[in-house]
């Protein structure tokens, strides 16, 4: 499945000063994926491109602090 | 010649009294991969790189002055009534001691911002690569900032300053595909 996010799984050793993290995520935005933009990508509408920092759907790519998952961020 | 309009690129809303979400913000300012730098890192190459792409230089280095308007807005908003004392506990004492309340461009841990951030390779491929990686790192140094600050309205903002740097690096990618093009291979749009 394609993903905006990839994860890796850093070594942990029993000896850890601090609880090990054994998960981390890490941001792939859509500009490393498309290449030279192809013509005729849907749009969104004025008002929304606006707001979304963006025209073109596929390099809309929105960013919430993981830490807050109940608004959207993608848990670590 | 530029034109300006009295308006900022995306509304800064601050709904939090965080003097200290400042000394984060101001990385963005006069951090090495911050607005300043982007915005005299692309107007000052766009002299020495090929004519098809002087144009996006020219566009970005210009959006990255009003991206740089929008981080001083919200530095001015969180910082223009703390207190000598909000500051100091804000990690703001230093700065303090300097500017009293005063935008200044350095980075968050107060460094002032000087010209070695930015390059001019003549290299037309070599600088492009530099702004990929400035675009790059300054999405990163939003996504850190972000998960810094608890204030939803403020992070609204910083999501749209991110946003365009992955369009911002998109087009810088496209360039490099313009340039390394062989002749009369490729169709425009
Ligand atoms: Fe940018």
């Amino acid at each position: 499945m394609f993903t905006l996010y990839k994860t890796w799984h850093p070594i942990a050793s029993p000896f850890d000063p601090c609880k090990p993290i054994v998960e981390k995520t890490f941001s792939t935005p859509p500009n490393l994926y498309i290449g030279f933009q192809p013509p005729n990508l849907p749009q969104f509408s004025p008002q929304e491109a606006l707001r979304a920092g963006t025209l073109w759907k596929a390099f809309y790519d929105p960013y919430y602090n993981p830490f807050e998952k109940a608004k959207g961020g993608i848990p670590r | 010649m530029w034109i300006y309009e009295k308006k900022l690129q995306y509304p800064v809303r601050v709904s939090t009294c965080n003097p200290t979400l400042a000394k984060y913000l101001v990385e963005q300012y006069g951090g090495a991969d911050g607005e300043l730098s982007a915005a005299l890192r692309y107007l000052n190459q766009r002299y020495s790189i090929p004519d098809k792409v002087i144009g996006l230089l020219t566009d970005i280095g210009t959006e990255e002055f009003a991206h740089l308007e929008m981080i001083a807005t919200m530095i001015y908003k969180l910082t223009k009534d703390a207190t000598p004392e909000m500051m100091k506990a804000a990690g703001l004492g230093d700065h303090y001691a300097i500017h009293d309340n005063a935008l200044y461009y350095e980075n968050s841990s107060g460094v002032p911002w000087t010209a070695s951030y930015i390059q001019a390779k003549g290299d037309p491929i070599a600088d492009l690569y530099e702004d990929i990686a400035a675009e790059e790192k300054a999405r990163a140094t939003y996504q850190w900032i972000i998960n810094l600050s608890d204030d939803p309205d403020l992070n609204d903002g910083l999501r749209f300053l991110r946003e365009r740097e992955i369009i911002h690096s998109q087009r810088f990618l496209e360039a490099v595909e313009i340039l390394k093009d062989e002749q009369g291979k490729k169709k425009f749009f």
